[in-house]
């Protein structure tokens, strides 16, 4: 019956407990005005053939309604609209109050991807992995202009505020993966900035997070506790070392230190860049992600201006893992104090 | 009542030989012909004629951009445009349509013609402050095209900070036009109130006065009140963007989300601006045609008052998801429910009013109709989204699109093609094709939902707006809402042809519905100080068309 209803309302897969919340009184409300429109449809219809206009110039009788059809012009929506608004109110208390066991993510936008980051580890950049069955709180913020969190499945939505942390739960039912959009119009490549969210049974779960957490990666985890800017995902850096491949980043830029059409890519991330027009730039993932989409901005001196805009060419989670290819690319050295040896692979 | 010798009797053969040509009182079109006793005129038909140009002319220009909007969303990834285009032009569409038409188009053209007339005056209460008006208008579109074409800005037409404060596209001169354009708002809705308040002739008491009036006195309160708030805003975010301060940069230690309370303050009461004046248009239209007393006069009037009031107070429905607290959510949602119930007595009183009519369907009514949809189901939808749980999933998605495109736009535009329509022969004596236009008004009407409702349904499937390009499963939806779009704007071009060609070559008529509103006393097209002669008398309320055999009052229904 439900799905029937959510087939012809185009309604997505209710995939938590608030889409099951949220749904009933979705279909009461759209019911509702579709029976009333069509209700003073019709009765406006059936009234302009019963008064029409008969002789040229016909009179008409003087009518005034009484304070009784007054009356029940004002209460009968009123009941209804209250009555929306009270089982309105009730379900978005319940959405505004995480239960107090619910797990925490931290998530941040930025122009144009989701961060994901776990308390205790790890980090991703546009794919959020969840436990079904569990509640889980997001921390949401913004490191630039505003953006907002939204799983149609899951009926959830969010700003992301810069400088100040909003929040939102939800409690998956079903694993699978669903889709995160940004609602918020947050510039060029607003349509881009999708993400998605991975539902996973408990249990898996549980070992998916302990991988994570577990060997190497625990290990760059602690070497890089001293800056904020923590790496991605091993594979988001991956995809990104493929991707340099694939659209000729590497023809240009070589990854060893040694000069070529372009910077190199080793050690690049968070340098200190000396530009053309005098001003320095920290190289953030920010002006990476500038940089590939309007290379001309800024110019790092003593390069020509000849690379092409990637606008276009490349999704925000491709732009996003090169960034992260990039990142995985520093070398020891660029860190200030004690060294604990290198933190990444060598490169090949 | 004596009518007076200008109203036509209804039915009989309109005298318009008695009038045209009154020699030494000509109509307020022909009274001086060069351009400059056009440019110069204090004539409040005149500069309502004026309005009317150049409100068009926005018009179009917003519609050519609505048109590239669809056209770019046909498919799902590039279209016609790339992206940065995409994104100015979805904000030059809002900024023209509500800046430059929706707020100005019904009490700027409409109000500046009938008001006077409507209350028996000679003029508004002060003309050449109308004048000035219509140029400062003119002055801050001028401004924000030049900005608009001087790089263009790529913010939406809510100029959202902080994104607003940080794009290097130009800003500062689109908000400084739109700025100035509040001023004419200002100037516009004071002169309003002043003439309402002191410009009554002898007999028509508040409670008699048309209810196209009382919706134009209503709004000229809020925009008196109101625009002030988005006058300091924009300049602000101007001023921020220009010198780089810190009011709404985190930063900086200032809050965006300021920006959003000041912003909507402005902006919600501005959906009244544009919608108030539409149903009093809608209260004429019905009356005359139904050829009925108004069924609920003074609730028709107070809830015009009553909108104004607590449209003030629900702005925060607009910001269920920035964080704003539980509580204050529960408060601006449950406010906003007085409005939906403001609304709904109109809505009733005016199917009331066809109550033992006599119904004549002509173009005006058939846009009466789709009005009636656009209210009742965009009203209704509104309703629905400041549900604050309903608006978490719809809030920024085409869902709300849909919602203030069938109110804001759908009853505003019905309005305003039913006042085009119905004051036609007001405002130049001749008339148009009937034909063509109930062929066009369906167009209109079923284009309009042929637009839109496809357009719900995608913000229920969870499409955002604002977006240049979009997964696939939203395609179907965006392909029919684009070919209602194509109708629609078809039916525009068919008004627009047959009312140049009634313009030159029209029917000349008097008083061609019979309509006993008080703006129909005088001649049509009407002399340059409105009555000539005799000054009209006004012992009974507007719109009394009761049977000489049934005078006594029926207390009905």
């Amino acid at each position: 019956m439900s799905d029937l209803a959510n087939k012809l309302l185009f309604l997505p897969e209710r995939a938590s407990t608030f889409a099951d919340r949220i749904d009933f009184l979705h279909y009461f409300v759209v019911g509702t005005t579709m029976v009333a429109s069509a209700g003073v449809g019709l009765a406006a219809l059936f009234m302009f053939f019963r008064y029409r206009r008969r002789v040229e110039n016909q009179a008409t009788e003087y009518v005034v309604p009484n304070l009784k059809t007054e009356f029940l012009f004002v209460s009968v929506p009123l009941v209804f609209f209250l009555a929306w608004f009270a089982i309105g109110f009730r379900d978005f208390t319940w959405f505004t109050t995480p239960p107090k066991d619910s797990m925490d993510v931290y998530v941040m936008g930025k122009q144009w991807m989701w961060k994901f980051s776990y308390p205790e580890g790890p980090n991703g950049v546009n794919v959020l992995h969840v436990p079904a069955n569990r509640p889980v709180r997001l921390l949401i913020t913004s490191r630039d202009v505003i953006h907002s969190f939204f799983v149609p499945s899951f009926r959830i939505k969010m700003d992301a505020l810069p400088g100040r942390y909003t929040q939102a739960w939800f409690e998956a039912t079903k694993p699978g993966t669903y889709q995160v959009l940004c609602t918020e119009y947050c510039g060029l490549s607003h349509s881009k900035m999708l993400a998605e969210v991975v539902v996973m049974a408990p249990e898996e779960y549980d070992n998916w997070i302990k991988e994570q957490r577990r060997g190497r990666l625990q290990d760059r985890q602690d070497a890089l506790a001293d800056n904020s800017l923590v790496p991605g995902t091993a594979r988001m850096a991956e995809q990104g070392q493929k991707l340099a491949g694939t659209q000729g980043c590497l023809k240009c830029h070589s990854v060893d230190g040694s000069q070529h059409i372009g910077p190199t890519f080793l050690g690049m991330y968070d340098r200190l860049e000396h530009l053309q027009d005098g001003q320095n730039i920290r190289v953030d993932e920010a002006y990476i992600t500038q940089s590939m989409m309007d290379p001309g901005a800024h110019i790092v001196a003593g390069y020509q201006n000849v690379m092409p805009t990637y606008q276009g060419k490349l999704q925000g989670p491709e732009s996003a893992a090169i960034v992260e290819y990039i990142k995985s690319l520093r070398t020891a050295n660029v860190r200030e104090g004690a060294s604990e040896g290198p933190a990444y692979d060598p490169i090949q | 009542m004596t009518p007076s010798s200008s109203i036509a009797a209804p039915g009989a053969a309109p005298g318009h030989e008695a009038h045209h040509e009154h020699g030494d009182h000509p109509s307020y079109l022909v009274d001086g012909t060069t351009v400059k006793s056009w440019l110069l005129t204090v004539d409040h038909k005149r500069i309502g004629i004026m309005y009317m140009f150049w409100v068009l002319l926005f018009f179009l220009v917003g519609g050519i951009f609505a048109m590239m909007i669809r056209l770019e969303l046909l498919t799902p990834g590039p279209t016609i445009m790339d992206a940065m285009t995409y994104n100015r032009t979805f904000t030059l569409h809002g900024v023209v349509m509500i800046f430059l038409f929706m707020i100005p188009a019904i009490p700027a053209i409409f109000g500046n013609f009938m008001l006077p007339l409507m209350l028996g005056a000679k003029d508004v209460a002060f003309p050449r402050l109308n004048l000035l008006s219509l140029y400062v208008y003119l002055a801050g579109a001028g401004f924000a095209l030049w900005g608009m074409l001087n790089g263009g800005l790529d913010t939406g037409w809510t100029f959202y900070t902080p994104y607003s404060a940080h794009t290097t596209t130009t800003v500062a001169p689109v908000l400084f036009g739109a700025f100035i354009i509040g001023f004419s708002s200002i100037l516009t809705g004071m002169n309003f109130i002043v003439t309402a308040h002191t410009m009554r002739a002898p007999g028509i008491t508040w409670f008699k006065m048309p209810l196209f009036v009382w919706a134009l006195y209503a709004t000229s309160c809020i925009q008196v009140l109101a625009t002030p708030v988005i006058g300091l805003l924009l300049l602000l975010v101007s001023a921020e963007n220009l010198f780089n301060l810190g009011m709404f940069d985190v930063a900086r230690g200032g809050d965006p989300v300021l920006f959003q309370h000041l912003f909507w303050f402005y902006s919600h009461p501005a959906v009244y601006i544009m919608v108030l004046p539409a149903f009093g248009v809608m209260s004429e239209v019905v009356s005359t045609f139904s050829r009925k007393n108004i069924f609920g006069y003074r609730a028709v009037a107070y809830s015009s008052v009553g909108i104004a009031f607590v449209g003030f107070f629900a702005w925060g429905h607009h910001m269920f998801v920035s964080g704003q607290s539980t509580f204050d959510a529960g408060i601006f949602g449950a406010l906003s429910m007085l409005v939906g119930v403001f609304t709904a007595i109109k809505v009733f009183n005016w199917v009331g009013t066809v109550y033992k009519g006599a119904v004549e369907f002509t173009t005006p009514f058939a846009y009466f109709c789709g009005f009636l949809f656009f209210t009742v189901f965009g009203g209704m939808t509104g309703i629905a989204v400041a549900t604050v749980s309903l608006d978490v999933p719809w809030h920024d998605t085409y869902f709300v699109v849909a919602h203030f495109h069938f109110i804001m736009v759908g009853a505003t535009i019905m309005a305003f093609l039913a006042a085009l329509h119905y004051w036609f022969p007001k405002m130049f004596g001749k008339t148009y094709h009937e034909g063509w236009g109930l062929v066009s008004a369906a167009l209109i009407i079923l284009g309009f939902n042929a637009t839109f409702i496809p357009q719900f349904l995608l913000g229920n499937a969870g499409m955002p707006r604002r977006y240049y390009e979009y997964p696939e499963r939203f395609q179907a939806l965006n392909v029919a809402s684009t070919a209602g779009a194509s109708l629609l704007a078809f039916g525009f071009v068919i008004i627009a042809l047959y009312l140049v060609w009634a313009l030159i070559y029209g029917k000349r008529v008097d008083n061609p519905w019979g309509s006993k509103g008080y703006e129909w006393l005088t001649a049509s097209p009407p002399p340059t100080h409105n009555f000539v002669g005799p000054q009209p008398t006004y012992p009974e309320e507007p719109h009394f068309y009761v049977d000489p055999k049934k005078a006594e009052v029926s207390d009905a229904v």
